[in-house]
């Protein structure tokens, strides 16, 4: 690329960064507290009620996650969900609600395509590099550990 | 007659008899919906998927155009059609019961204008008499196709655009009418790096500045020339920009200027941030509000220019830039030029 | 009490994010990567535990909390398998997380049907 159109294309990108009106950080900032806030809250409840009823707790964080992927799965179902999240932004993003939202999406919108080439593929579109890059860092974390623990 | 590098002045004008539009539920709430032939109240159309849907806006707005013309279907020779999907899927099953031979397009949201100036001419070169020029796009398939699936959730930034669900098709003829093509410019792909796939209006300005320019060098004429000059799909932040870049080299069009993303959407309270985009946005666009406007004479000339985007998927993943392409279509009302 | 730490972590988790996104126009599908190779990483070097007992579920719904429990699933598997660990730990770790999220979006594929986007 000639030197003046990489400084033109610089120019102009600088200038339409100028030019492009920003969403209000702080008031998506403050809607994402707010809905974040309320999943995780609803979470603790569940944590709770299940700790209550005698469960360990490591039983009853299980099932806390069961419970809030099926009930962000039926919001997702019923098309509340994506309103949520264009309101709330990451506050419905980072929970684990967002996680089986971007499960369940793929999996109704591209049934059309089929089973196994619709849902059974797309079903992964988003959530299957979640599962493959966790997957590889806690390999490595283990392979640390394990060498850590052969040094010790 | 070829007009300087890129544009072309009919000898004879290109007529266009009649257009028709229709338009998903959304459209229809927007501050142009009076004006369009069809609503589509459900939209998926009673099918069983979004590209189906897609298919059948293009059928309905060819089925309102041959209840229309005062033509026959069999009077038209060719049709030039187009649409956003992979391998022009709702276009192709769109049109295939009619039989009419068909030339399919891509030019991303420009694909109306670039249907219209192959079909002038076409129409002009005499291989045709009658020629149909559509295009469409659909909310839910592009957005499945170039970002999310529905239920998906995610944050619409206010510099992003809402894809149009509509269809837009003209009927072109070399017999008289009040309304003609007069004349084409041809855009270049005009790459100024952008990369932002949620400001398409940044990506496509300098595209239509470049064939806003060479329009007027062509044809030796300057923005005066016109009384409205309309792209199709740059947005509020689009319109901006072309403005500016306009304006650096010494033409300002602001008091004639609008864009079709802007017109057809009322972006406080329908939430569609900068507006509306997508082949469907100039193309219902024109057929409804621009048509209308030129044929009621409030207009005499208009340089139309639907703009597009050239993307997809695979170039944004492979970490390219957005380039943009404009296509200029010059429409003029000429039952009103002896005034 | 602990509602009220769950609802204040989660949050400001939430916003860190909000403030990342609209930083680097990153796309969700590599914030969420994000955040679960971060949450693996803060497990492993013995932040996130801590953490999470103080924050509850503030700290455990977010994905962070969900790479934490992919790192302490890997842990676990190492002490007791040594190597063989390695390879079963993290599934064994995310099964009821990702089971429950592929099983009820199969299902879900079968009640719902696609909407239109609202907004």
């Amino acid at each position: 690329m000639a030197v003046d159109e990489q400084k033109r294309n610089k120019n102009y990108n600088a200038y339409v960064e100028q030019v492009t009106p920003k969403a209000s950080c702080l008031k998506n900032c403050v809607k994402a507290f707010i809905t974040g806030g309320t999943i995780c809250t609803i979470g603790q409840v569940l944590l709770w009620t299940f700790k209550n009823a005698g469960l360990n707790k490591d039983d009853a964080a299980s099932w806390t996650t069961v419970c809030l992927v099926l009930g962000s799965i039926i919001l997702t179902g019923l098309n509340i969900y994506p309103l949520i999240t264009s309101w709330g932004g990451a506050g419905s993003l980072v929970p684990i609600t967002g996680f089986a939202n971007s499960v369940a999406a793929p999996a109704i919108e591209y049934k059309a395509e089929g089973e196994v080439f619709g849902i059974g593929c797309k079903i992964f579109t988003i959530a299957g590099p979640v599962i493959l890059y966790g997957i590889f860092s806690s390999w490595i974390a283990g392979i640390l550990y394990l060498l850590t623990k052969l040094w010790m | 007659m070829q007009k300087g590098k890129q544009s072309v002045l009919f000898d004879k004008p290109i007529f266009i008899e009649t257009v028709s539009s229709v338009v998903g539920k959304k459209e229809s709430e927007g501050p142009l919906g009076e004006l369009f032939d069809v609503v589509v109240e459900d939209e998926m159309s009673g099918k069983e998927n979004w590209e189906k849907a897609e298919s059948a806006l293009l059928e309905q707005a060819v089925d309102k155009l041959l209840v229309k013309t005062r033509y026959k279907k069999e009077d038209f020779r060719y049709m030039f059609a187009g649409d956003l999907l992979g391998q022009l899927i709702a276009t192709s099953f769109g049109v295939r019961r009619y039989e009419i031979p068909v030339f399919g397009l891509y030019g991303a949201c420009s694909t109306f204008g670039e249907a219209l100036a192959l079909g002038a001419i076409t129409v002009s070169s005499g291989a045709a008499n009658q020629v149909i020029a559509a295009a469409s796009s659909h909310f839910a398939s592009a957005e499945k196709q170039f970002r999310f699936p529905l239920e998906y959730g995610n944050q619409r930034p206010p510099a992003s655009t809402w894809t149009v669900t509509g269809c837009g098709a003209a009927a072109l003829t070399n017999e008289t009418q009040p309304v003609a093509i007069t004349g084409i410019t041809t855009g270049k792909i005009i790459d100024y790096g952008v990369k932002d796939s949620m400001n398409m209006g940044a990506c496509m300005a300098p595209a239509a500045a470049d064939l806003i320019l060479a329009n007027f060098e062509d044809l030796g004429v300057d923005e005066k020339y016109y009384d409205c000059i309309i792209t199709g799909d740059l947005g509020i932040v689009g319109r901006k920009i072309l403005i500016d870049l306009l304006h650096e080299k010494g033409h300002d069009i602001s008091g004639r200027y609008t864009d079709c993303g802007i017109e057809i959407f009322d972006a406080a309270s329908q939430n569609t941030q900068a507006g509306g985009s997508g082949c469907g946005c100039s193309a219902v666009t024109f057929c409804a509000y621009i048509m209308k406007n030129i044929t009621g004479g409030k207009w005499k000339r208009v340089l139309f220019v639907p703009t597009g985007a050239l993307l997809s998927t695979v170039s944004y993943n492979e970490g390219e830039s957005v380039p943009g392409i404009a296509h200029g279509v010059i429409v003029e009302n000429l039952s009103s030029q002896s005034n | 009490m602990e509602f009220i730490k769950a609802f204040i972590v989660g949050g400001l988790i939430c916003v860190l994010v909000q403030i990342l996104m609209e930083k680097t126009k990153l796309m969700p599908g590599r914030i969420m990567v994000l955040l679960v190779c971060s949450g693996v990483v803060l497990g492993a070097v013995g932040l996130y535990e801590p953490f999470q007992e103080f924050a509850g579920a503030g700290a455990s719904v977010p994905l962070l909390g969900f790479g934490n429990v992919l790192w302490k699933g890997i842990k676990t598997a190492v002490d007791e398998e040594g190597v063989l660990g390695l390879f079963k730990g993290g599934f064994t770790a995310c099964a009821v997380g990702v089971s429950a999220a592929l099983l009820f979006g199969y299902i879900a594929s079968w009640i719902f049907k696609p909407h239109m986007k609202k907004k």
